[in-house]
């Protein structure tokens, strides 16, 4: 019992556990707003750079300063809440959005013990907080009081829900490879180098992995898979009533969250934060901290430009064209991908490296290959070559 | 209006019925569509028109007949060439007014750079209402060109005023000429770079394969024409079939719709016309640039211009198809009566019957490639 101030008569447990979890919130809070700001300043500039625009670059060095402005922009207007809305659920929906999104923060990690709470059960953790989205989703499409919001929160809800499934048995052949569900756990299984890393184990958690970033790109709601706030179709979807900070909240996640797809697929399926033992690290734990920071930092932000490039490249699929690739074609082939990997855990140890290095040397054969197109391409357009990166 | 019928299931089901537009993102400017749907399939769309109508036809009326043609460029702000010269054809006929050779080859280097600009804008937002955002920019880029020179041309980027009657305003300068030989050059590799980076894509074929068929009978009957009528198989082009101007004497296709990835005159059908149809006018462009005559652009026309009492009929084949302008004279500097006739307000009376049974995504594919373009439905 604390004897006098504030909280005099209230258990000591109590107020640490509190001050604990105010601590993480603002830490989190301080790493993700930048981190989704940045992200949002980086895919608008990407885009523009593939679509031969230049980009918000005005506000501090290249621009990398917009998200800033943006969010004191919106922050100072008027928050609208349409009469005809729900008054409680309407003002309620970003938050909710925004918490499943944050509370996925909690397990991922950044470095050997860089991490909030190394759960036991982390990625099943990491599964059931992202699923609090689509309840946010859902109501902020129901009040909104709005057809298009509506039509926008349904097709979230039916697409979230549906894509849970190939993503958490694509999951589920790590999760066996692992024997753990613990995300540092799942990272200390894997090596430092692509012969260790689960991508490469064995084909069938090659599939895997990209089964679960298709899957993840849907549950994100990113292109291809946009189809709840299609702007050519639902003008914006579940957010088209929403204005100012709450619409921010809603992009906030969206941009956070691809960074959270980028993490796990590094976790789950790269190594994580595993870097090479060099003999420097030995007497200096700062640096391998560091190195493995940003070896995670690097990896993660690879997929999310990965995502980035997909959206500025392909067109938006039909519902019913998401549901039957869902359903007819990612749910199966998830579950041989699951089933595949139980068969390959019974083979030697030497057997599955020979399975492994084939895997890596076919990827290794398809990114060679698509640098072949890609520079045949880029002979028959016939560009003018100019370098200017800081337009 | 929604019906409440129970279902099998013993619950009751209601349609919605929602407003597509004036203010939606994919009605290509200020258009509705009532629209029932049970959430994802329609029942049923109704097109609603006339929320930019600006009375293009009485205006005609009441201004001279030299003073009608800057008019004439907002009856289709895309295609703005193309009204200059079916107008001041209608007049020249009137009047029996000579065209110099020179002007007529300046006509159609004009307009058929127009019809390349229209073109991209279409399968820019085309490319867009599917969800791709990429191609769209790549051709505005191209078209921002295009505008360029036409800026060089007539002075004008957007209401060009280019054609008067008995010739064009102005001559196209030589060092324009050769820029347009070196934007022409240009863009054949974009237009190819466009076809990998969306008309081969397969998210964008699956969505438009079988979306949406117009038969060649639905084609005829409901009176569709340019692309829409071509992308369902039927070889009709005002260019070549009533021939007016030099077409005549140039060398190009008339690319009709195939069934390549799907059933004859589907949404991509429509499309992939535009696509060759953009490649058949930097030809023509190529061979007119070749072929310029030299001599003055426009013939001697007297400044109070009076055709005798008569009405006539001129057509022709903009890049939304047949565009007609029926003139009455009354012998008087103004005209008594002017008409316009659009291919946009013929392809919206379609929409009704090919939206029963598609899915709200389709009826925005079905919209961008249909190309309608709401200033030329209302005028």
């Amino acid at each position: 019992m604390i004897k006098d101030g504030a909280f005099a008569g209230v258990p000591h447990q109590v107020v640490y556990a509190i001050g604990m979890v105010l601590t993480a919130v603002v830490v989190l809070s301080a790493f993700v707003a930048p981190l989704a700001g940045i992200t949002s300043w980086l895919e608008r500039r990407v885009w523009a750079r593939m679509q031969s625009r230049v980009g918000p670059n005005r506000v501090g060095p290249q621009g990398i300063l917009q998200w800033l402005a943006d969010g004191i922009k919106n922050i100072m207007k008027e928050d609208i809440i349409p009469t005809a809305a729900d008054q409680k659920l309407f003002p309620l929906a970003p938050y909710i959005v925004f918490m499943g999104f944050l509370c996925s923060f909690v397990v991922i990690p950044f470095g050997a013990n860089l991490i909030v709470a190394d759960l036991n059960i982390g990625i099943l953790y990491l599964l059931a907080v992202t699923s609090l989205v689509v309840v946010g989703i859902l109501m902020a499409g129901w009040a909104s009081n709005n057809k298009w919001s509506l039509l926008g929160g349904m097709r979230s809800a039916a697409q979230i829900v549906s894509y849970e499934i190939p993503a958490g048995l694509a999951i589920l052949t790590i999760i066996f490879l692992a024997g753990t569900m613990s995300m540092q756990g799942i990272i200390k299984a894997q090596g430092w180098g692509p012969w260790d890393w689960f991508l490469f184990d064995n084909p069938f958690t090659f599939c895997a992995f990209f089964l679960y970033f298709t899957a993840a790109l849907a549950e994100g709601n990113r292109t291809p898979f946009d189809i709840p706030e299609a702007e050519s179709e639902l003008v914006a979807g579940y957010v088209t009533e929403y204005s100012g900070m709450r619409f921010l909240f809603f992009f906030f996640a969206e941009w956070g969250n691809l960074y959270v797809i980028g993490a796990v697929a590094t976790t789950l399926f790269l190594g994580g934060w595993q870097v090479p033992p060099l003999p420097i690290f030995d007497n200096h734990p700062v640096l391998l901290g560091m190195a493995q920071f940003v070896t995670f930092f690097l990896k993660a932000y690879m997929w999310v430009f990965v995502a980035m490039w997909v959206r500025a490249t392909l067109p938006r699929v039909r519902v019913d064209q998401l549901m039957a690739l869902c359903w007819k074609y990612m749910v199966p082939l998830s579950f041989i991908c699951m089933l595949g990997t139980i068969g390959f855990m019974f083979m030697s140890h030497q057997g599955r490296r020979i399975f492994g290095a084939l895997t890596l040397g076919f990827a290794i054969a398809t990114i060679i290959n698509f640098f072949r197109r890609v520079g045949f391409q880029f002979r028959a357009a016939k560009p003018e070559f100019y370098w200017k990166p800081h337009i | 209006m929604t019906e409440t019928a129970p279902t099998e299931t013993g619950l009751f089901a209601e349609e919605m019925t929602i407003s597509v537009g004036p203010q939606h993102p994919s009605t290509h400017g200020v258009l509705r569509f009532v629209v029932k749907t049970d959430g994802e399939v329609i029942s049923e769309a109704i097109p609603d028109v006339g929320y930019l109508h600006r009375s293009i036809e009485k205006i005609g009326e009441k201004v001279t007949y030299h003073g009608y043609v800057p008019y004439t460029d907002r009856a289709d702000y895309l295609a703005a060439m193309f009204a200059n010269q079916a107008f001041c054809m209608a007049a020249e006929k009137l009047a029996g007014t000579e065209v110099t050779r020179r002007g007529e080859f300046c006509r159609v280097i004009a307009c058929e750079l127009n019809r390349l600009a229209s073109h991209l804008i279409s399968v820019g937002t085309f490319g867009q209402d599917i969800g791709a955002m990429t191609p769209f920019v790549h051709a505005l880029r191209e078209r921002e060109t295009i505008n360029n020179l036409m800026e060089e041309i007539c002075g004008a980027r957007l209401t060009y005023n280019y054609i008067r009657i008995g010739g064009v305003g102005y001559d196209i300068l030589p060092e324009t000429l050769t820029k347009i030989a070196e934007f022409l050059d240009h863009f054949g590799p974009i237009v190819e770079e466009f076809n990998r980076l969306l008309s081969g894509n397969k998210i964008f074929i699956e969505r438009l394969a079988g979306v949406a068929v117009v038969s060649k009978e639905d084609a005829l009957s409901y009176n569709l024409v340019g692309p829409n009528l071509r992308g369902s198989g039927i070889k009709w082009d005002i260019r070549r079939d009533i021939p007016y101007s030099i077409y005549p004497e140039l060398d190009f296709e008339v690319p009709v719709g195939t069934a390549q990835v799907g059933s004859l005159g589907d949404s991509y059908d429509r499309f992939w016309v535009r696509i060759r149809e953009m490649q058949e006018s930097a030809k023509i462009i190529y061979q007119c640039l070749k072929m310029l005559p030299k001599g003055p652009a426009i013939s001697k026309v007297p400044r109070k211009f009076k055709p005798p009492l008569g009405e006539c009929y001129a057509r022709v084949e903009a890049p939304r198809g047949d565009m007609g302008f029926y003139v009455v004279s009354d012998g008087s500097e103004y005209p008594y009566r002017v008409r316009i006739r659009t291919g946009s307000f013929a392809a919206m009376s379609i929409i009704d019957k090919l939206s029963k049974g598609i899915m709200v995504a389709d009826l925005i594919a079905l919209i961008g490639s249909l190309d309608v373009d709401a200033p030329e439905i209302d005028r």
